[in-house]
């Protein structure tokens, strides 16, 4: 099937989320559409799939107009997609998550399983998609569940097939074996859409490359005609340095040591077992790994967040171990959480109120009984010009600042204070490209100035081109350590837990 | 809407103006309109319901007696949901506040009653007991949920259970049963313990008392200590994102506690307030709801003191203006029940009332 948008627009207030698109993919075709996180990529996508009505514009499938008031319609057209956060029941199993919605049923009314089961079968060996009907969801690594998530398109028929940001989740092998999938599609015939804002990816898998800012289509370049830097650019609006320059240090006095650290679960399972590392002054250690193999709990354990329940911690020399989080604050350690959203940023919080989250204590801002709004102000402010968080007042709340925003508020919070160590997990998840550069040169300066930085990140991107080492963990043990300019094929096994 | 607009910049720091007026003030009005109409619907002809509507006014705002029976009524409303409203803002549901507005209320009586003590401290007395004994009765509730993560609806709920059996026991104590009387009810206070009338130069039968300026004082501490303190801080954050506050390194139990605890003085100065200023001794059910209905009262003034204050009114004129009502247009007092759960149900859908007067929120 072939797709085409013909000046598609949507507004919101009067925020143009998409104005004017024109867009086509044909079959056997992988478009590529790259934007920044509010660029108007799900927005344009949520219109196709039905979620969303646009201003006006056509959707035309096969030259025929259609119109979609819902995803079940989008469906029966031919339309499936991927979301980026998986739409599986955890305790179903793999057939019964597919049907999930559009139940075969027998004669008596009776859910049709075996004969789905072999559907799915079916689809699962033409496209080499490898998944066991009958396994448990929750069972399953993220990799197969985003098969599961295939196969749930490819079973109500989908001809055109939308992927959101799909490799976000996967390990770098995951990856490779994802795009084997997806050649394997685009063997058959089928059109894709691939949504990223991963350069690399693009200029990887993708045909035909189309970009989006503000809403609008900013270009379109085929792979091999182009270039990240060139793409960057359209993508930002701007000259974009994709690497930061690091220049070699010698590495400080020891700064933070663990030994044989250990920590249990709750359900008294070992999520971190004997874990030894030493971090130095002047240094950037990075922490590789796919998630949920011990970092976040390691990152917990340092932070005050999570109990530990053997082992040693040293921070200067001195005994560091279950304190709270704000002795911790106290000690000069800066931590940058992995979902700021969840844990570094109240949303419903104005800046102000933000800037203070873990100082609002202190004689400065407060006298015990009631806080200085006046010094919390000027502190917001401070933050917003030192660190480039854009907004036009520190009065509006958190969440209606950009991803990009949001985190420069956070790390300018965490940096802006005497700082030994800093701690930072994921800095530039759903950042933008622009806020992605200037979060790295801060990290980066920080550690030029005798800091110590751990940097746990599931890009690997990232954390090879900031780290001056590299640990990686795996079933909550580190298993290998690597110089920073190692091959990231050496590490992306070593995060699969192979040696 | 310019005014909206205007009035809009100066709430944007906190919350939307939109919240915290102009829902409630709609939702209000569609209720009583709706209430009206059921009145029709069930067989009362348009004239009676024009008398009940009319009657609605003229009893809670009508005349000084009218706008006094409104502020009675509207004074444990007022403390019971500021107390509540320091409960949501710390991400805790309170329904407790008729058990503790019990608890205060006997711990008033018993002050009342049983010490011969000059007048303006015996007073202070009485009220400190009321928010003494809420405080610890909602302290329960507060330490479970921090110790145990016992959920605060359940442990509250069961508490007021608790509540109206320890009334019951309370009344039939020989040294607190009112001398002569075998129905359950308890010795009077004493004249130096009564929350004087306000209004008592004008008509000696004017009931507003003291207790509403000590609630409008409420209001302005309850202000002050949500946004201007430090613990108020603590209680924000607590309630809009706990990892986050735990990550700022607040504990969330000890901010638990402290908050059900607060809100639970409030509940039982309500209490003490009802028995020094209205009822002069206790009953079975002197509580008559008002811990229920005050949640409905929070709830209507969005958690915000400010709002508290002219959510309590309105359902103290609701009250007042019902009884009026009854008297005048034969009206059952059940039709403010029923606008007032209806004000709620608008509240606590914000996007009906936007889907009905969409050129308001435009």
């Amino acid at each position: 099937m072939k797709l085409k948008l013909h000046e598609i627009s949507k507004s919101f207030g009067p925020v143009k989320a998409n104005s004017n698109i024109n867009l086509t993919v044909d079959r056997g075709e992988i478009l590529g559409l790259l934007g920044e996180n509010g660029a108007g990529k799900t927005t344009l996508m949520n219109i196709l799939t039905g979620l969303y009505k646009p201003d006006s514009g056509k959707i035309l499938i096969d030259n025929k107009l259609r119109e979609f008031h819902n995803p079940r319609e989008a469906n029966k057209n031919g339309i499936g997609m991927v979301h980026q956060h998986f739409m599986l029941v955890p305790v179903f199993s793999v057939t019964e998550n597919i049907i999930l919605g559009e139940e075969p049923t027998n004669r008596f009314n009776k859910i049709d399983l075996e004969n789905a089961k072999n559907k799915v079968l079916k689809i699962s060996s033409e496209y080499k998609l490898n998944v066991d009907p009958d396994l448990i969801i929750e069972k399953l690594p993220v990799g197969i569940q985003q098969r599961v998530e295939i196969i749930k398109i490819l079973f109500r028929d989908a001809e055109i097939l939308i992927f959101d940001e799909p490799t976000a989740v996967l390990t770098p092998q995951e990856v490779v074996e994802f795009f084997e999938i997806i050649k394997n599609l685009k063997k058959t015939g089928k059109a894709i859409i691939f949504i990223t804002h991963k350069l690399q990816e693009v200029l990887e898998i993708c045909d035909r490359i189309n970009v989006l800012r503000r809403g609008k289509i900013v270009g379109e370049e085929y792979p091999k005609k182009t270039d990240k830097k060139k793409l960057a650019q359209l993508m930002v609006g701007r000259k974009v340095n994709l690497r930061t320059s690091r220049k070699k240090m010698e590495q400080g006095e020891v700064l933070l040591e663990i030994n044989d650290l250990s920590i249990l679960s709750d359900n008294k399972e070992h999520v971190l077992s004997n874990v030894d590392l030493k971090l130095h002054k002047n240094e950037i250690l990075g922490i590789a790994g796919v998630q949920g193999n011990g970092q976040t709990e390691l990152i917990e354990a340092l932070t005050g967040l999570r109990s530990v329940s053997s082992g040693k911690i040293s921070y200067f020399g001195k005994e560091y171990k279950n304190f709270s989080p704000r002795k911790i604050h106290q000690l000069g350690v800066r931590h940058i959480p992995e979902d700021r959203q969840k844990q570094g940023l109240i949303g419903d919080f104005s800046l102000t109120e933000n800037s203070i989250l873990n100082t609002y204590y202190e004689e400065k801002f407060s006298n015990n009984i009631t806080l200085n709004w006046a010094n919390a102000k000027i502190e917001a402010k401070k933050i917003i010009e030192k660190f480039d968080v854009r907004t036009n007042s520190e009065n509006i709340s958190a969440n209606k600042l950009s991803g990009g925003n949001q985190q420069k508020l956070l790390i300018g919070r965490e940096m802006s204070r005497s700082i030994n160590l800093l701690i930072a997990s994921q800095p530039t998840r759903g950042v933008d490209v622009g806020s992605i550069e200037y979060i790295h040169n801060q990290i980066v300066s920080a550690r030029n100035k005798g800091i110590g930085v751990i940097l746990n990140s599931t890009e690997l991107e990232e954390i090879i081109a900031l780290s001056d080492r590299i640990i990686v963990f795996f079933e909550g043990k580190v298993i290998a350590e690597f110089p920073s300019d190692t091959n990231p094929n050496i590490i992306g096994l070593a995060m699969a837990g192979e040696n | 809407m310019k005014i909206f607009n205007y009035l809009g910049n100066y709430f944007s720091n906190r919350e939307t103006f939109q919240e915290i007026i102009v829902i409630p003030v709609f939702a209000t009005l569609l209720a009583i309109f709706l209430g009206l109409l059921l009145l029709i619907v069930s067989g009362s002809s348009n004239e009676i319901a024009l008398k009940a509507l009319i009657a609605l006014f003229y009893g809670s705002f009508g005349s000084l007696s009218a706008i006094s029976e409104t502020l009675t009524a509207a004074t444990p409303l007022i403390f019971a949901a500021l107390g509540i409203a320091i409960g949501f803002r710390a991400g805790l549901f309170n329904i407790g506040a008729e058990g503790q507005i019990i608890l205060g209320g006997m711990a008033a009586v018993i002050i009342g009653f049983s010490f011969q003590l000059p007048f303006f401290i015996h007073l202070i007395l009485i009220l400190l007991a009321g928010a003494l004994f809420g405080a610890l009765y909602a302290f329960i509730s507060g330490w479970l949920k921090a110790t145990t993560g016992a959920h605060e609806v359940i442990t509250t709920i069961m508490l007021n259970l608790i509540a109206y059996r320890l009334l019951d026991f309370f009344l039939r104590i020989p040294s607190v049963q009112k001398e002569g009387r075998n129905d359950p009810i308890s010795k009077s206070i004493l004249d130096t313990a009564e929350l004087p009338r306000i209004l008592y130069f004008l008509d000696p039968n004017l009931r507003v008392h003291m207790g509403f300026l000590i609630a409008i004082f409420a209001v302005l501490i309850v202000y002050w200590l949500i946004f201007y303190t430090t613990i108020g801080y603590e209680f924000r954050a607590v309630g809009k994102n706990l990892e986050a506050s735990r990550y700022g390194g607040i504990s969330p139990s000890v901010t638990i506690i402290l908050a059900m605890s607060i809100a639970g003085l409030l509940a039982g100065l309500a209490g003490a307030s009802q028995i020094a200023g209205v009822l002069g001794r206790a009953t079975p059910g002197f509580s008559a709801g008002i811990g229920f209905d005050a949640i409905a009262v929070a709830l209507l003034g969005r958690a915000h003191p400010i709002g508290v204050l002219f959510a309590g009114i309105l359902f103290g004129a609701l009250i007042a203006g019902g009884r009026q009502m009854q008297v005048s247009a034969d009206v059952s007092l059940d039709l403010i029940t029923v606008i007032q759960a209806l004000i709620i149900i608008f509240i606590a859908a914000p996007v009906l009332i936007r889907k009905l007067f969409p050129w308001i929120f435009k």
